[in-house]
């Protein structure tokens, strides 16, 4: 069946069962490989990508759901080629290692920051809590979080 | 990957959907898709069909007449948790779900039609004397939440029924929400505490205790309810009380039987000292 919406600004359609994963058909079909599959069912958040502005688990998304839809991954948080402020900030604060989760975070990171440029660190790690992290021990992440947009600005 | 190939029915209108649950009794009803998707890619759930409600926007809102909350089967936990006409304690459950992703997805209906015994809401909806609305090709039904979960993963819904709304006539009293789980996000339930209180001259006018995770199906505790009617709420009156409470829970994988029994005291203890 065919389905139609936007992913990062761009007009994707793609012809594949109705409940194929959002997931898959970023990955296998439209080669946006940014979202990763960590669990598979929901846990970790590696697959996060904003549906209508709201971060979701692509691996729980049947595409039939998306139809019409705009979707950003986080091959889409960059402008121009510059790196987002969240982007930037897990490159200064060290906020990846392995990686695999960095995508996710950096997803819902972007969505929490859109709503409240300056999170305190328990609004972060709430927000972030649907994100898993095995390496990084979460400090990190959360300082890069909440300095993102310390420089003044409210634009992520 | 999930290689799922059946077919998907997707009505746009409340109408189309109770005409399409009557000719596929057998499909399954897909909301948020945040239980149904972990138990295709699971293995354990392998239907014929699905009927999506996704498009049914007529299931969705929340509104008040006359007193009376109606929240749309299809309002995700998000919806919940920032509406301003909801009890506190109903927004503090909607945000214990899973984690922001899955509150930005799962949906109220999902979570009372899927009738997990851990599922987080339903102890709060025996609390709060929710009436359920059904529907079918047949014409609508209330359903109490009382009567709704028969036993485990069991609910009143016929195979031709939708959970159209979630009814909640007004609310008097203190309205309190509790979970235990292994951390607060995204952890499934050891203990899950709802209770309601009344207090008129320092006694307890109307009491609603209920919990989940300690049976097959969210129970209200009436013998601790009976207890605590009446009385002010001191020290003793509230041990007398849990001292009767009758429940008897099981030893899984999150939890023992042991543990749910005693912290399903302790908080009970600890939230009725706090009214
Ligand atoms: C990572 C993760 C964490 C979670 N954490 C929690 C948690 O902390 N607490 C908790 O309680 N749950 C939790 N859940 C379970 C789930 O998110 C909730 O139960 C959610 O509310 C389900 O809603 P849904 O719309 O996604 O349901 P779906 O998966 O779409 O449906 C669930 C069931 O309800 C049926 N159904 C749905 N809507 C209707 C309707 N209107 N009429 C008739 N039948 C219907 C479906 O056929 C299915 O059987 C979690 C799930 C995941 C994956
Ligand atoms: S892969 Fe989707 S949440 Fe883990
Ligand atoms: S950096 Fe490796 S899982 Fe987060």
């Amino acid at each position: 069946m065919p389905f139609q919406f936007t992913v990062n600004g761009r007009v994707a359609s793609v012809d594949v069962p109705p409940m194929t994963r959002l997931l898959d058909v970023l990955r296998e079909e439209l080669r946006h490989t940014g979202p990763k599959e960590g669990c598979g069912e929901g846990e970790c958040g590696a697959c996060t990508v904003l549906i209508d502005g709201l971060p979701v688990n692509s691996c729980l998304v049947p595409v039939i759901q998306v139809d019409g839809a705009t979707i950003v991954t986080v091959e889409g948080l960059a402008v121009e080629g510059r790196l987002s402020a969240v982007q930037e900030a897990f490159v200064q604060h060290g906020a990846a290692q392995c990686g695999i989760c960095t995508p996710g975070f950096l997803v819902t990171a972007h969505a929490l920051l859109e709503r409240n440029p300056h999170p305190t660190r328990t609004e972060a790690r709430e927000a972030l809590a649907g994100n898993l992290c095995r390496c990084t021990g979460y400090q990190k992440i959360i300082d890069a979080v909440t300095d993102a947009l310390s420089s003044g600005g409210d634009k992520c | 990957m999930l290689s799922c190939t059946a077919p998907v029915h997707q009505p746009r209108t409340l109408d189309e959907a109770v005409a399409q649950r009557a000719m596929h009794p057998f499909a399954t009803v897909l909301a948020g898709g945040t239980d149904v998707m972990v138990y295709l890619e699971g293995g354990t759930l392998n239907p014929p069909a699905f009927i999506d409600l996704w498009k049914v926007n007529e299931l969705r809102g929340i509104t008040e007449t006359a007193g009376t909350t109606r929240i749309g089967a299809l309002s995700t936990w998000t919806d919940v948790a920032n509406h301003a006409l909801l009890p506190g304690a109903l927004k503090d459950c909607a945000r214990t779900i899973g984690a922001a992703q899955i509150q930005n997805r799962g949906t109220v209906g999902g979570n009372i039609v899927n009738a997990s015994p851990a599922g987080d809401s339903l102890p709060m909806w025996l609390v709060l004397d929710a009436l359920f609305e059904v529907r079918s090709w047949r014409g609508t039904r209330m359903v109490s939440a009382a009567s709704f979960w028969q036993g485990y993963k069991r609910t009143a819904l016929q195979a031709d029924e939708l959970l159209i709304a979630v009814h909640l006539p007004p609310t008097s009293g203190d309205v309190r929400y509790r979970k235990v789980g292994t951390r607060l996000a995204q952890a499934i339930s050891k203990v899950v505490l709802a209770l309601r209180v009344t207090t008129e001259h320092g006694r307890v006018g109307d009491a609603r205790v209920a919990f989940g995770s300690v049976g097959p199906v969210p129970a209200r505790a009436p013998e601790v309810e009976a207890l605590l009617t009446g009385r002010p709420l001191t020290e003793s009156n509230i041990d007398e009380a849990i001292g009767a409470l009758a429940i008897t829970p099981i030893d899984d994988v999150r939890s023992t039987a042991e543990y749910r029994n005693d912290v399903a005291r302790r908080i009970l203890r600890a939230e009725l000292l706090a009214l």
